[in-house]
C-alpha cells in the first residue's frame, strides 16, 4: 500500500517558478499556498502581487490575484477587504516595494489596522533590477548602487520594519521569521498562519517579515546565502514576534 | 426678470448666509438662481463676499463684472465694489459702518444703518436680514414671505427659536426701503 | 418626478454618485472639492457603501484600483496637484480595463499654483496623463446639474467600456450653489462582471494585471484598447449648441467657461452680433465632426478656455484648416470676464486678429 506524504497545495498553480537557483520566493508561496490549503481559504482569497521578482506570482497561485503597481498592495489589498470584507485578503511585498516606495501605504494600512494580512520578503537588495541598494541593504553591504559598501555618511541606514510598525497601535501581529532550516521554515509557515488567522478573527493588519536571500546579486551559493542570513542578517533583524494581540 | 447682486463685507458679518437665503427663497419661487462664494484666505474676519444671480431665464456667467445691485455690510468691501455697480444700479450700504460714495450719483443709494437697528432688536449677528430685508423690499427678486419661508427651511429646528428675530430684522430692514 | 432644490457642485457630485451605485469613495483632502469627501464620509455608509480617507492621493487611486477590481463601483476625487499623483495607477486603471470614475475639480496651475479656477488639466485628461497609450473618457459638466448627471452617467460608461471616466469640472463649479432638479431615480445598468476578483468560488481563477512581458501580447491588449476607444468616438460623443444656426461666429468652450460664453452669446446678439455657442460635453471622445460641419459652413469659431491653449488643438485638429480659429484664454484662477471675451468677439468679426494674449503667435505657428 502507498501513501502520499507530500503533495502540491491545492492554492499553488501547476506553473514553473521563474524565480533563480536557491531563491526562498518560491518557498515562501508554497508556504502560502500550504496556509491557504489548511485554512480552506482559496475560494475567497484575494492575493496582491507585487512589483519587483514576484510580479508573477499570480501565474503562481490559484486564487484569484491582483497585480498592484510597485509599493502600493497595501491600498489595493485595502480597496479589496473594505468592499469585500468576507473575503481574505493578503499582500505579497519586497523590501523596495514594501518600505522604499511603498513606505507610506504600508504604515497608514498598519495604523488603520487595516484587516489584511502582508507578507514581507526581506533579501535586503533589489533582485528584479539588478542589485541595487534597498532600504534594508545592512551598513557596509555592496550592492550596484553601493559598489563600496553601503555607507551611512552617504545612504543612512536600513529600516527594521517590523520595530518599525510596532510602535502602531493598528498592528494585530507583527514577526520576523527566517525560513532556513527546517525549525526556521516550521517557524515561517507557523508565523503566516497566525498572521492570516489574525486577519480571519478580525483583528487588523498583520505582517510577517521574511528574512529571505538573493543569491544572484549577492554573488553567493544557495546554501552560503542561508548561512549569511542565519549568521549576518538575523544579528541586525533579529527573530520573534513582535505584536501579538 | 434677472437680478444680480453682489453682497460683501467681512468674515462674520453673514454675507455667505444672507445670499443663501435669498437664493433658498428663489427656489422656493421656482426661479433660477446661482450663489458663487468668494473668500480670502483667512477663516475669521477677513473679505467675504458671494455673487447670487436671480432669474426667471437660464443663467449663463455664474459670477457678474457689473451687478445689478451691491449689497455692502462695511466700507472696506464698498470702496472696493463701488465702482463695478452697473449704471443707475442699486447700492445697499450699512450705514453704520459705511459712509454714502459721493462718485455714484447715477446710483439708487439705499442707507441702512443695519448695525444700529441689529443692536436695538438686541443682536448685532442679525445685521445681515436687516439688509436683506431692505434689499428684497426695494428690488423684490423675490417675495419677503419667500424669505420667511426659506428661512424655516434653512434653519435648522433647534433654531427655530431664532425665527422670529430674524423675521422682525427682515422687517426693520424691509420698513426703511418701503 | 424630480425635486427641485439648491446644491452645491460638490454636493451634487456626491448625490449623482450614489444615485448612480457608487458604493466606494476613497479620497485625500484637497481644495476645491473638500466637500465631496466630507460628504461622502456620512454619506456613503448611510447607503451602505465604504469611505476611506486615504494618506495621499497616491493610495487612494490604488484603493480605488483594488476596489474596482471587486466590480463594485468606486470613485476617488481630487483637484489638480492630487489628480497629478494620480496618473500612474489611472494608467494601471485603463490597463487593466478596470470601471473607476475620478472627479478633477480643477484649480490654478502648474505646481502649488492656488485654490482659484482653472482649465488648465485639459491636456492631462484627454491625452492621457499617465503613460502608455491609453485614453480617459472625460465629461465636462457645466452647471451642478451636470455635476450630478454626468457623474451618474460616468459610472455607467465606465462599466460599459471596462474603462475609467474622469469628471473634469472645476474650482466654480465645485464650490457655486445652483438650482438643480434632482430625480428621485436614476435610470442606471450595471452589467455582470464575471472578471473581478472577488474569490474563485464556483470558477476558475480570476488575474487582474496590466503587466504583458510578451511584446506581442501587449501590443494586441493595445489594439484592444484602441478598438475600445473607437467605439467611444461612435457611440459618446456629446455636446450641446446655443445660438449656433446663424451665426457668424461660434464660441467654443467647456466648464465654467461655457457658462461665461453663453452670457457673451447673448450680449452680442443685443448689439445685433451673430454669435453662437459650441460646448462639447464629452471632452474625449471629442465632437470632431460638429465642429467640422460648422466649419463647412463658413463659421468662424473662437475657443476660449481658462488656460493658454489646449483644447484650441483639438478644435484646430477637427476643422483642419477649413475656418479661421481664434483663442482667447485667462489662467492662474484669472476669469475671462463676459466684456473681456465679448471684445475679442467683436475683433474676430471685424476681421482683426482673434487674440490679443498669446495666440498671435500660435496662429502664426499654425499656418506655417
Amino acid at each position: 500500500m502507498t501513501q502520499k506524504v507530500f503533495e502540491r497545495p491545492r492554492a499553488l498553480s501547476e506553473n514553473t517558478f521563474s524565480y533563480c537557483a536557491g531563491c526562498l520566493h518560491g518557498v515562501v508561496h508554497r508556504l502560502i499556498a500550504e496556509v491557504i490549503d489548511e485554512l480552506d481559504l482559496m475560494e475567497r482569497t484575494v492575493g496582491i502581487c507585487p512589483v519587483g521578482c514576484s510580479v508573477f506570482m499570480y501565474d503562481y497561485m490559484e486564487c484569484d490575484m491582483i497585480e498592484a503597481s510597485h509599493g502600493r498592495a497595501p491600498a489595493v489589498a485595502t480597496g479589496v477587504k473594505r468592499i469585500l470584507p468576507g473575503s481574505f485578503v493578503f499582500a505579497y511585498q519586497g523590501d523596495g516595494d514594501l518600505a522604499a516606495i511603498g513606505t507610506a501605504e504600508t504604515i497608514h494600512s498598519a495604523a488603520r489596522g487595516e484587516n489584511i494580512s502582508v507578507v514581507f520578503i526581506n533579501n535586503g537588495t533589489y533582485g528584479m533590477t539588478g542589485g541595487q541598494m534597498a532600504p534594508t541593504t545592512l551598513v557596509g553591504a555592496k550592492t550596484t548602487t553601493c559598489p563600496e559598501g553601503r555607507d551611512p555618511a552617504i545612504a543612512g541606514y536600513p529600516i527594521k520594519v517590523c520595530e518599525l510598525l510596532s510602535s502602531l497601535d493598528g498592528p494585530s501581529y507583527i514577526a520576523r521569521v527566517a525560513p532556513v532550516s527546517a525549525g526556521g521554515l516550521a517557524k515561517t509557515k507557523a508565523a503566516i498562519k497566525k498572521a492570516f488567522q489574525k486577519q480571519l478573527d478580525g483583528k487588523g493588519f498583520s505582517l510577517v517579515e521574511v528574512l529571505s536571500n538573493c543569491p544572484t546579486q549577492w554573488n553567493m551559493s544557495p546554501i552560503d546565502s542561508l548561512k549569511w542570513i542565519e549568521e549576518t542578517a538575523t544579528k541586525h533583524y533579529p527573530l520573534g514576534e513582535f505584536v501579538d494581540r | 426678470m434677472h437680478q444680480e447682486i453682489i453682497m460683501a463685507g467681512s468674515g462674520g458679518q453673514g454675507v455667505m448666509v444672507m445670499g443663501q437665503l435669498l437664493a433658498h427663497a428663489a427656489v422656493i419661487e421656482d426661479k433660477n438662481v446661482v450663489w458663487f462664494p468668494s473668500y480670502g484666505p483667512e477663516s475669521r474676519g477677513g473679505s467675504a463676499d458671494c455673487t447670487v444671480i436671480v432669474s426667471t431665464d437660464q443663467i449663463g456667467s455664474p459670477m457678474t463684472e457689473n451687478p445689478d445691485t451691491l449689497i455692502a455690510m462695511n466700507q472696506i468691501p464698498l470702496n472696493k465694489f463701488v465702482a463695478s455697480v452697473k449704471r443707475e444700479g442699486v447700492i445697499v450700504i450699512n450705514s453704520s459702518l459705511a459712509e454714502v460714495p459721493k462718485d455714484r450719483s447715477d446710483c439708487r443709494i439705499i442707507s441702512v444703518p443695519a448695525n444700529d437697528i441689529a443692536v436695538e432688536l438686541g443682536n448685532l449677528k442679525i445685521a445681515n436680514m436687516v439688509m436683506l430685508g431692505a434689499f428684497v423690499e426695494l428690488l423684490r427678486p423675490v417675495k419677503l414671505e419667500s424669505v420667511f419661508l426659506a428661512l424655516r427651511n434653512v434653519l435648522p429646528p433647534h433654531r427655530h427659536n431664532l425665527l422670529p428675530l430674524n423675521e422682525q430684522a427682515l422687517k426693520r430692514g424691509a420698513e426703511l426701503a418701503g | 418626478m424630480a425635486t427641485k432644490t439648491l446644491m452645491k457642485g460638490n454636493e451634487a457630485i456626491v448625490k449623482g454618485a450614489i444615485a448612480a451605485g457608487c458604493r466606494g469613495f476613497f479620497g485625500y483632502p484637497i481644495t476645491p472639492q473638500n466637500e465631496i469627501p466630507e460628504y461622502m464620509s456620512s454619506l456613503m455608509p448611510k447607503a451602505g457603501g465604504v469611505f476611506v480617507q486615504a494618506e495621499s492621493e497616491v493610495a487612494s487611486i490604488n484603493m480605488v484600483y483594488g476596489a474596482a477590481c471587486t466590480g463594485t463601483r468606486v470613485m476617488t476625487t481630487s483637484s489638480s496637484p492630487g489628480i497629478s499623483l494620480m496618473q500612474e495607477g489611472i494608467s494601471y486603471i485603463a490597463g487593466a480595463e478596470l470601471p473607476a470614475v475620478i472627479v478633477n475639480v480643477q484649480r490654478g496651475g502648474p505646481g502649488l499654483g492656488n485654490i482659484a479656477v482653472g482649465q488648465a488639466d485639459y491636456f492631462q485628461a484627454v491625452k492621457g496623463g499617465g503613460h502608455g497609450d491609453y485614453k480617459l473618457l472625460t465629461l465636462a459638466p457645466w452647471s451642478v446639474s451636470e455635476c450630478y448627471h454626468l457623474t451618474a452617467l460616468a459610472f455607467d460608461l465606465a462599466d460599459k467600456y471596462r474603462n475609467p471616466v474622469m469628471v473634469l469640472a472645476d474650482a466654480i463649479l465645485g464650490q457655486m450653489i445652483e438650482t438643480i432638479e434632482v430625480p428621485d431615480k436614476i435610470e442606471t445598468y450595471i452589467p455582470p462582471k464575471p472578471w473581478a476578483t472577488t474569490g474563485r468560488k464556483n470558477r476558475d481563477k480570476n488575474i487582474i494585471n496590466s503587466l504583458w512581458i510578451v511584446p506581442q501580447v501587449l501590443e494586441e491588449l493595445n489594439l484592444k484598447l484602441q478598438a475600445k476607444y473607437a467605439l467611444m468616438i461612435e457611440h459618446e460623443v456629446r455636446y450641446d449648441e446655443y445660438k449656433v444656426e446663424d451665426a457668424d461666429l461660434v464660441l467654443v468652450a467647456y466648464g465654467t467657461t461655457s457658462r461665461l460664453c453663453k452670457t457673451v452669446v447673448d450680449m452680442a446678439r443685443k448689439e445685433g452680433l451673430n454669435v453662437g455657442l459650441f460646448r462639447p460635453i464629452s471632452l474625449f471622445p471629442f465632437p470632431s465632426i460638429p465642429l467640422e460641419g460648422l466649419a463647412e459652413r463658413g463659421k468662424k469659431l473662437l475657443v476660449v478656455e481658462m488656460s493658454h491653449g489646449q483644447m484650441v488643438e483639438d478644435v484646430r485638429l477637427s476643422v483642419n484648416g477649413k475656418t479661421s480659429v481664434g483663442f482667447y484664454g485667462r489662467s492662474g484662477g484669472m476669469v475671462p470676464t463676459p466684456s473681456e471675451i465679448l471684445n475679442q468677439v467683436r475683433d474676430t468679426l471685424n476681421g482683426g486678429s482673434s487674440c490679443s494674449c498669446c495666440c498671435r503667435t500660435r496662429s502664426e505657428e499654425v499656418s506655417r
